[in-house]
């Protein structure tokens, strides 16, 4: 790991000055992520700018009819909060499915969002159950946050403070995960919510994606008889040495069906 | 960047002056001389470097010493109540046999602990695999690690730890 300097402001408002006052300055929320490529030197930040002092950041409150969850709340927390549990299971289900126990005592919601990892867990809640990433500059629509390949919405030195998801009437996620890593080989998240039926995939793409097919059979019938015969082109997925891009659009399927079950249970 | 840092290690005030980018790891063993936590596969996987940080299990090698500015660390070392007296996890693994090279095992340990807390003592066979996915023993001895940590929640119960 190259060398940087170190900051560990207590506000969202010091953090955003640090990051906009130093061009090649990182944020930082829990690490699981960054640390690693820093070892690798994948990134050379000059500065690192740690979020973990931002109290305002941390916490899951209910309001209305929406669940709202800040940046720098861990995933053992979202696993295990009783609001969450109570509110949206399959929210909580895929936060304590992430990595392992220790990543998630550690990793951060904030964190997976707006990194993007083309198989991280979240950006598939977040589309499917339409939610909205709130910023210190503004909000997003979930649907136009995920750009691509780690590419999110965010501009530079603009913090994911809270993301807020609407209640489901119905949803589950289910992953295959890649057995050694257990990052999402295919995940699909699937939601009925006020807004209608989606599916979102991750995984399977350089980027969370919809499966509009599949959301407008849901939406007549919500079973997974109704989808079992939508095939998902493989055209554009990832193919690496876990598996095909075929496989993979494979994994779709069998994954959107057993999603569809585990909500109806 | 050289930063001073001060944390609380087994009960005992610490601090010393580090690099930004040294990992809390390198600071217990290489500052503090406290080599019972180990540096496995130093990508996160293994479970070898795991630690408490404030009572929560951490890989210690993808935690930053000044990341732990401030905070309560347990490690290996800080578990038993007196030298001839060991915490009832490490008797369970003893009792077990649930080390063979014993490179995981303090990972293990303290991986287990914070299990059993978070399960409030209430633990079964498939919990405590599924639990273990964040430690690997290359030895493949999971099975009497996992017995083990079974034998040892009612006895931390009990032990009131």
């Amino acid at each position: 790991m190259y060398d940087f300097s170190y900051h560990r402001p207590k506000s969202v408002a010091d953090a955003v000055g640090l990051l906009k006052s130093k061009p090649e300055a990182r944020a930082m929320s829990g690490g699981m992520t960054l640390i690693p490529t820093l070892k690798q030197r994948l990134a050379r930040p000059s500065d690192v700018v740690d979020l973990g002092g931002v109290k305002e950041l941390a916490g899951i409150k209910v309001e209305g009819n929406n669940v709202v969850i800040g940046g720098m709340t861990r995933h053992a927390d979202v696993a295990s909060s009783a609001e969450v549990k109570a509110s949206i299971p399959a929210l909580a289900y895929l936060a304590g499915h992430i990595g392992d126990p220790q990543v998630r005592n550690r990793g951060t919601m904030g964190g997976s969002v707006a990194n993007n990892d083309p198989a991280a867990d979240y950006p598939g809640a977040v589309v499917a159950l339409n939610a909205t990433v709130t910023t210190n500059t503004g909000k997003h629509a979930a649907d136009s946050f995920f750009k691509g390949l780690f590419e999110t919405a965010l501009a530079d030195g603009e913090l994911i403070t809270s993301i807020s998801f609407p209640k489901a009437e119905k949803a589950a996620y289910m992953k295959f995960p890649n057995p050694a890593s257990r990052y999402a080989m295919v995940g699909v998240f699937v939601a009925k919510t006020a807004s209608g039926v989606r599916v979102a995939v991750t995984g399977a793409g350089a980027c969370v994606f919809r499966v509009k097919a599949m959301e407008d059979a849901l939406a007549k019938n919500f079973t997974s008889a109704a989808i079992k015969d939508i095939k998902i082109p493989a055209d554009g997925l990832n193919s690496d040495i876990h598996g095909s891009a075929e496989y993979r659009a494979h994994l779709v399927g069998v994954m959107a069906r057993r999603a569809v079950d585990a909500a109806n249970k | 960047m050289t930063i001073s840092v001060a944390m609380t290690v087994n009960g005992k005030a610490v601090s010393g002056k580090v690099e930004a980018r040294t990992l809390l790891v390198q600071f217990l063993r290489e500052h503090l001389g406290m080599t019972g936590t180990h540096v496995g596969c130093d990508t996160s996987q293994c479970g070898a470097c795991v630690v408490h940080v404030d009572g929560k299990s951490v890989k210690s090698c993808t935690i930053l010493a000044v990341q732990a500015e401030g905070s309560k660390v347990t490690t290996i070392e800080g578990l038993a109540a007196s030298p001839d007296k060991l915490h009832p996890m490490q008797e369970a693994f003893r009792e077990n046999h649930a080390l063979q090279c014993g490179f995981c095992t303090p990972g293990m340990v303290m991986s287990a602990i914070d299990m059993v807390k978070r399960h409030n003592y209430q633990l079964d066979e498939a919990t405590v695999r599924r639990e273990l996915e964040g430690n690997l023993c290359r030895c493949t001895g999971y099975h009497n690690i996992v017995k083990a940590i079974l034998a040892a929640a009612p006895a931390m119960k009990s032990a009131g730890v």
